[in-house]
Order: structure tokens, then C-alpha cells, then sequence
């Protein structure tokens, strides 16, 4: 028997795609080889998968504090790699990849 | 072999955000031996051919990240004579006693211009490899997963990587076996204090006191492509690998304990000594410097740190 489903919406760019409540919506989109949210450690330590759920209910595996304040999790912030979604899920992309530190030269003038 | 009063690596201390989970890591899957708890409830590992009591410190916190990368140093009066030297270089200083990590001496701890604590000792008590030192066997059987040798480097990530090099060569007799250069700036550096490619090596980057990876080592690439299997079946987040680094000329794999703490395996680079020129590379050539391979820049690899 595998866990619901629910239908996963990615309000940046429409993609649509259907997670497990056993599993986040980090690993599903890349199971099923969608795009939309970056991703990084997988682990919720380094906070480039950040989202912001605008609709519905998601389990919440710890995550780094560095990434997401208190008030952060009460306004539905999260890190997608330790979200597991109880509902169908909207949600916002907060995170980005920085360009490459090492290619780009302003990158350097610290 | 150390060609320096600082010998080598000796532990680094790492938070995560769930110890079960991070000792079952680096533990079952690492192959790392654990080797002692303490009443705070860390956790103490080493790899399986070191020979002190532990080099990977685990601590349960909300943030994971390094606390410390620590040095053994070869006796107590070259480490009071690095302790004047960082106190004059102006880092703060702090002697952490005897006994506060289980079965370590004294620490030296101090600040570095990066961000980063870094600690220098000269006593942790023998744990040996399970092999003795009288007509030992070459290895030792009942090993778990990748089977880590021992602890070998770190990769940190900071701003004022001139000033940090500056006090590893300064101060702690490192020598720079490599470095990226962007024009005249310096953008990477690899520091050793020994015959290794590197036992440190820093990246500029606009935060301070960020963790890249810790490494540990492996006895062939034929382990490391073994590593390879093990992360897939122990499905442990990938990062990128197995390749080659031209930067170094380590094989290589890398991938994510479960608190997204970036780890290396590798084996092999060359041997070091002190009259070498260090090896310069440009980043206009920056793909393969850093994979041989792809030749191609990777975002990820680039920017995700703890
Ligand atoms: S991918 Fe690193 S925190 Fe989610
Ligand atoms: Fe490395």
C-alpha cells in the first residue's frame, strides 16, 4: 500500500506534479524529473529549496534555523527537502542558486 | 609526513540536526568506528587506520554547519609557541582544558579572519586501529560501508580568504601548494602542513565562517567508484561524482550527510614538499581545474554550503 498523493502546484511557473505523504516535495519533483524548485543538500542544511506554502498542510522535518526563523514557519516558509505534503499544496519558490561565486568577478570583491 | 610542527587534521566538530540519523551516516555508510558518548551527547568517530581516539565530533543543534576544525600539534612546547604566535597575530585566543572533549588534552582554540575556530592540541589518548604495532596485519576485517580511512581535510568558504592564509602561513608554517587566481586576486587557496596536497584549503565567498566539505579518505578509485554504489544504495543525497579534480588530483565523489553537511571520499592526489613552486590556476580555465571531467562549472557544487 503506498501513501496518498496529493497534486503539488508550483505557483511560479504552473508546474504540477503528484508527492507521496511519505515523502517531500523536493525528492517527488525530482523522481519525477520536474523542475522548479532548486535544489541543494536534500537535507535542510543549506536553504537554496526555501518555499513558501500558500495553500494547503505539509508535514515539517527539522530544518536548519539558519534558513527559517520562527516567524518564518509561521507565515508557511519551509525548506522543500523537509516538507511532506497532508494535503494538496500550493506554493511560492523562495530560494535561488547564487551564480557561480568562482565565475562571476564582482563575486570576489568581498 | 608532517614537515611542520603541526602534524595534521585531528577532528573537526560537526552540528546536526538529528544525531541518530548523522551517526547511522556516519556510522553505517561512512564506515567510520564510533568510539566514544559524552554527557552532553556528542558522539566521537574516527576512520579505521587512525590512530587517536577520535576525528569527527557530532553535536545535535538547530543549524548544521563546522564548529571547529582542530590540528594536533607534534608536543607541548611547539603548541605554547603557536599560542604566543596567534596571540600576537591578534586572533582570540581561548585554552579549552583537558577532558572537555572525552579523552583529548588541552585545546588551543582560536578565531580566524574567515570566521572559522579553529583549535591546535598535542595529546588525545590511543585508540589504535585494531591491528597493534608489533608484526600488524595490513587491514582489518568487519568494516561497514565505504570503509574511511581517516578524516583528511575540510573545504571552508569565507570572506577575507587573504587574511585566513595569511595566518596558516604566517603563523602555523602552512605552505600553499595551490591556488586560484582571478587577475591578482586570490580566490582559492590549498594550504598544507604536511606532504599532502592539501589539509586545508579555502574558498572566497561573501559569508563568513561557512562549512563546504569535509573529506576522508579512501584507498583506490576503485573504492571510491564502490562509494558510488554505496550512496545509491543507501540512497544518501548526491552531489556530484565520481570524477577527477585537476585542482589537487584527487578522485573523487561527493555527497550530503542528512543534515545537508557536504562530505567528500577521494584517493590520491601527490606528494608535497616544501621546495615546490605552488601550482597557479587561472579562472578562465576553471572547469577543469575543478572537474577534470565535465570541464563545465556547477552551480550547485559552487554555491551550496552550510
Ligand atoms: S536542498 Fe538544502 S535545504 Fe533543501
Ligand atoms: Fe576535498
Amino acid at each position: 500500500m503506498s501513501a496518498p498523493r496529493h497534486q503539488i502546484v508550483i505557483a511560479d511557473t504552473a508546474e504540477t506534479y503528484l508527492c507521496g505523504e511519505d515523502e517531500t516535495l523536493l525528492k517527488a519533483m525530482e523522481r519525477l524529473n520536474r523542475k522548479g524548485i532548486p535544489v541543494g543538500c536534500r537535507g535542510g542544511g543549506c536553504g537554496i529549496c526555501k518555499v513558501q506554502i500558500t495553500a494547503g498542510d505539509c508535514l515539517r522535518r527539522r530544518m536548519s534555523r539558519a534558513h527559517v526563523s520562527v516567524e518564518d514557519e509561521a507565515r508557511g516558509i519551509g525548506l522543500a527537502c523537509c516538507l511532506l505534503p497532508q494535503s494538496d499544496v500550493t506554493l511560492q519558490v523562495l530560494g535561488q542558486l547564487r551564480a557561480p561565486v568562482l565565475a562571476a568577478q564582482s563575486r570576489w570583491k568581498t | 609526513m608532517a614537515l611542520s610542527a603541526v602534524l595534521r587534521p585531528g577532528h573537526v566538530g560537526l552540528r546536526v540536526l538529528d544525531l541518530d540519523a548523522a551517526l547511522k551516516h556516519y556510522r553505517d555508510s561512512l564506515g567510520l568506528i564510533e568510539t566514544a558518548r559524552d554527557a552532553q551527547g556528542r558522539i566521537y568517530l574516527k576512520g579505521w587506520d587512525e590512530l587517536d581516539w577520535f576525528s569527527v565530533v557530532l553535536r545535535e543543534a538547530d543549524a548544521p554547519g563546522m564548529d571547529y576544525m582542530a590540528f594536533k600539534v607534534l608536543n607541548a612546547t611547539h603548541l605554547a609557541r603557536y599560542e604566543a604566535a596567534l596571540k600576537a597575530f591578534g586572533c582570540k585566543v581561548e585554552c579549552i582544558p583537558a577532558g572537555e572533549l572525552a579523552h583529548c588534552g588541552e585545546r588551543v582554540r582560536f578565531d580566524s579572519p574567515t570566521g572559522h575556530v579553529f583549535e591546535l592540541y598535542c595529546e588525545k589518548e590511543v585508540y589504535g586501529n585494531g591491528m597493534g604495532r608489533q608484526n600488524p596485519n595490513p587491514w582489518v576485517e568487519g568494516l561497514k560501508g565505504m570503509q574511511a580511512q581517516r578524516f583528511d581535510h575540510c573545504l571552508i568558504y569565507g570572506d577575507d580568504l587573504d587574511g585566513t592564509v595569511k595566518l596558516f602561513r604566517e603563523v602555523l608554517e602552512f605552505d600553499l601548494t595551490e591556488r586560484v587566481m582571478e587577475g591578482d586576486l586570490m580566490v582559492g587557496a590549498f594550504l598544507c602542513c604536511s606532504n599532502k596536497a592539501h589539509d586545508l584549503a579555502l574558498i572566497r565567498h561573501p559569508e563568513k565562517a561557512k562549512l563546504h566539505h569535509v573529506s576522508f579518505l579512501l584507498g583506490s578509485w576503485e573504492e571510491v567508484l564502490r562509494a558510488a554504489d554505496l550512496i545509491s544504495m543507501h540512497d544518501i543525497s548526491l552531489d556530484i561524482g565520481p570524477t577527477r579534480h585537476g585542482i589537487t588530483r584527487g578522485r573523487t565523489i561527493y555527497f550530503f550527510d542528512p543534515s545537508g553537511n557536504r562530505n567528500e571520499v577521494f584517493s590520491g592526489d601527490y606528494t608535497w614538499y616544501p621546495d615546490h613552486e605552488p601550482i597557479t590556476w587561472t579562472t578562465d580555465q576553471l572547469g577543469r581545474a575543478i572537474f577534470f571531467h565535465d570541464r563545465q562549472l556547477n552551480e550547485k557544487f559552487l554555491s551550496v554550503v552550510t
